[in-house]
C-alpha cells in the first residue's frame, strides 16, 4: 500500500481516532424555514443537508427527481416517497460536472428510498407523497450514513411517524482488525467497506452493503462494530431530538394541543 | 414562484447561543418526552391514538414529542404537522387546479382540500341556481395561483376538507402578502381576522397561512360574491405597516410565540422602535419575541 500505515503501531488511525471510535457528529434540527423538516448534520468531514416536505398531495410535475414517484395502484393505499440525493460540486476534492442525476447519484436516492420506506409508516397516508431531498455539502467518507442518519432527523422534525430511528454506520478491516466509520481516505486506499442501516431501538437490519469481498470469518465481527457504532449514533441523535423538541415544546407551552 | 428563502445556521454556532436566550423552562417533569422507537406502555388495556403504534410486546411512539393520556386513549403530539383541519376552522389557500363543479385548494394539509362550486358565493344573489354556464365560467371567478380565505365545512373520511365562502368575510384575496408558519403556532381564537390600529388586517388562517393586507375603508355591497380584486395602489404607508407586521409575525414564529390578536399588537409595539429595514436581523426578532412574552405574562 502506500507510504502510510491505515493503523499505526499504536492501533490508531491516520485521522488519530481508535478503531472502535466514530468521528464526531453534531447535527441541528429545523434549519429551513421553507420545509416541512430539515437537518443539518456533520459527521467528520461529511456535511449533509435534508430538507422533507410532505406528506402532501401527490403532483405528477415538480423537481426532476432521479427517484421520481410513479402513479400506481399501490399510491392509493400508502404514501409515496420520493428521495433525492445530490452532492454539490464542490462536495469532493475534484469539481463534479453535475450535482445530481448521475448513475452513482440514483443509486443513492433508490437505496435511501428503500431504507425510508421500511421505516416510515407509510400505511398512514394514502394518496400522498413524502419528499426527501438530501445534499451533500462535503464529502468525506460515509455519505450514505450521513444522509441517512439526517433524513432521519428530518423525517422526525417534519413530524411524520416513523417506527424507529434509522441509523447507518461503516466498518472496515485493517490489518485483520475491524474499524468503525471510515472516512474517505480509508475507504479509497484501504480495504472493505461494509455499509449497515438499522431500526436503532429493535436492531433490524434495513440495508446492508459490501463494496468488497472479505473472508466470511471476519464477517461477525465488522458487523458487530458497525452495528454498535449505529448505536452509538442513535444515542447521540436521540440527545439531540430530545434537547430540540423539550426546547421548542416548552417555548410554545404546548398550547396549540 | 417566489424562490425560497435559505435560513441556515451551522451546528456549531449555536452550541453557545442556545443558552443566551431562552425565553422557556425547563418542561415539567409530569409530561412525558418520547422520540420514535421509544416504548410508551406494555400495559395492553390502552387504546392507540396519533403518533402511536404497537408491536406484539406494547404501545410504542412514531413522532417525537409528548405523550397525552385521555382516559384509556394514548397520543403522541409533536412539535410539527402538516395541518389537520377541523370544521369552522378559518383556513386561507391557494388554488391549484380548476375541475368540474370544483377547485382544490392548497391549504398547507395532507391532501388538496376542495372547494364547490355550490359553497361559494356568486355573483347576483344567494339563491340563484348554479348552472351550467357557472360551470364554464369557473375560472374567471378563481383561477389558479389565486389565494382565498375560506371556512372549513366538512373535513372527509380520508382527512381531506370541502371548504366553502359562504360569507362576506371569505373570498377571494386582492393585495397582499402571505405569510407561512407552523399551523401549531397559531392559537385558536374566536376570530381570526383582525384589524389592527396601525392600518393594516390580518387573517390568521389556521393552516399557518397568515395573510396580511391594507384594511379596506369602504365597505362595497355583497354584489360581487367576493370575486372582486381592489388593484389600486397601495400607498407607502400602509406598505410600510405591512412589511412591519409581516416581520414581526416572523420574529415571533421564529421564536416560538402563539401567535393571536394580543401578541401581534405587542410585537407591533415591540418593533416600533427599530428602523424597518432592521426588523429581519436575528437579534432583533429575538429582541421582539423576548419582549412579547414578557408583556404576555405580565398582562
Amino acid at each position: 500500500m502506500a507510504g502510510y500505515e491505515l493503523l499505526s503501531e499504536q492501533n490508531l488511525r491516520l485521522d488519530g481516532r481508535k478503531a472502535d471510535e466514530l468521528r464526531r457528529i453534531q447535527c441541528k434540527l429545523g434549519v429551513f424555514g421553507q420545509a416541512d423538516g430539515s437537518a443539518y448534520l456533520e459527521q467528520g468531514n461529511t456535511k449533509v443537508l435534508a430538507a422533507v416536505y410532505g406528506p402532501h398531495e401527490i403532483y405528477r410535475h415538480g423537481a426532476g427527481g432521479a427517484s421520481r414517484p410513479t402513479l400506481t395502484a399501490t399510491s392509493n393505499e400508502q404514501a409515496v416517497i420520493n428521495c433525492q440525493y445530490s452532492a454539490a460540486v464542490f462536495s469532493s476534492g475534484e469539481r463534479k460536472r453535475r450535482p445530481r442525476g448521475d448513475r452513482k447519484s440514483q443509486e443513492m436516492s433508490m437505496h435511501l428510498r428503500q431504507t425510508f420506506q421500511a421505516a416510515i409508516k407509510t400505511e398512514l397516508y394514502p394518496r400522498s407523497q413524502i419528499d426527501i431531498y438530501v445534499e451533500i455539502l462535503q464529502a468525506d467518507g460515509g455519505n450514505y450514513c450521513a444522509c441517512v442518519n439526517a433524513a432521519t432527523l428530518a423525517l422526525i422534525d417534519a413530524g411524520i411517524p416513523m417506527k424507529d430511528y434509522v441509523c447507518a454506520c461503516t466498518a472496515s478491516l485493517m490489518n485483520d482488525r475491524p474499524v468503525v466509520d471510515i472516512n474517505n481516505l480509508e475507504s479509497t486506499t484501504g480495504g472493505p467497506e461494509l455499509t449497515v442501516a438499522v431500526m436503532a431501538k429493535s436492531g433490524e437490519i434495513v440495508l446492508l452493503e459490501m463494496s468488497q469481498r472479505f473472508h466470511v470469518d471476519h464477517l461477525e465481527k465488522v458487523m458487530d462494530l458497525a452495528m454498535e457504532g449505529c448505536q452509538n449514533i442513535y444515542h447521540i441523535l436521540d440527545k439531540e431530538v430530545r434537547a430540540h423538541v423539550s426546547k421548542r415544546g416548552s417555548l410554545l407551552g404546548w398550547e396549540a394541543t | 414562484m417566489v424562490m425560497p428563502v435559505i435560513q441556515l445556521e451551522l451546528a456549531g454556532v449555536d452550541a453557545q447561543e442556545r443558552d443566551k436566550f431562552d425565553g422557556g423552562h425547563e418542561m415539567g417533569s409530569n409530561q412525558q418526552l418520547v422520540s420514535p422507537g421509544d416504548l410508551i406502555t406494555t400495559d395492553v388495556g390502552f387504546m392507540r391514538g396519533h403518533g402511536t403504534y404497537t408491536k406484539e410486546d406494547g404501545l410504542y411512539a412514531s413522532l417525537a414529542g409528548v405523550v397525552q393520556r385521555v382516559n384509556k386513549l394514548i397520543s403522541v403530539t409533536p412539535l410539527k404537522t402538516k395541518y389537520q383541519g377541523e370544521i369552522g376552522d378559518v383556513v386561507v389557500g391557494r388554488i391549484t387546479e380548476v375541475q368540474q363543479k370544483r377547485w382544490k385548494v392548497n391549504t398547507n394539509s395532507r391532501l388538496d382540500s376542495v372547494l364547490l362550486l355550490s359553497s361559494v358565493n356568486l355573483p347576483g344573489g344567494e339563491l340563484r341556481r348554479r348552472s351550467a354556464e357557472d360551470e364554464l365560467s369557473m375560472r374567471k371567478y378563481l383561477q389558479e395561483g389565486d389565494l382565498i380565505s375560506a371556512e372549513v365545512q366538512n373535513v372527509y373520511h380520508d382527512g381531506s376538507l370541502s371548504l366553502h365562502t359562504r360569507s362576506l368575510k371569505y373570498g377571494k384575496l386582492s393585495q397582499g402578502t402571505l405569510i407561512k408558519v407552523s399551523p401549531s403556532l397559531i392559537k385558536r381564537r374566536k376570530t381570526h381576522f383582525h384589524k389592527l390600529p396601525c392600518g393594516v388586517s390580518v387573517i390568521l388562517g389556521n393552516n399557518g397561512f397568515v395573510w396580511v393586507s391594507p384594511t379596506e375603508h369602504e365597505e362595497e355591497g355583497g354584489g360581487s360574491g367576493g370575486f372582486s380584486q381592489n388593484l389600486s395602489q397601495v400607498p407607502t404607508t400602509d406598505r410600510t405597516g405591512i412589511a412591519r407586521v409581516r416581520n414581526c409575525i416572523l420574529a415571533l414564529a421564529q421564536n416560538g410565540v402563539m401567535l393571536w390578536d394580543t401578541t401581534l399588537a405587542n410585537a407591533y409595539d415591540a418593533c416600533l422602535k427599530y428602523p424597518l429595514t432592521d426588523l429581519l436581523k436575528s437579534d432583533v426578532m429575538r429582541e421582539i419575541a423576548f419582549v412579547t412574552r414578557q408583556n404576555l405574562e405580565h398582562q
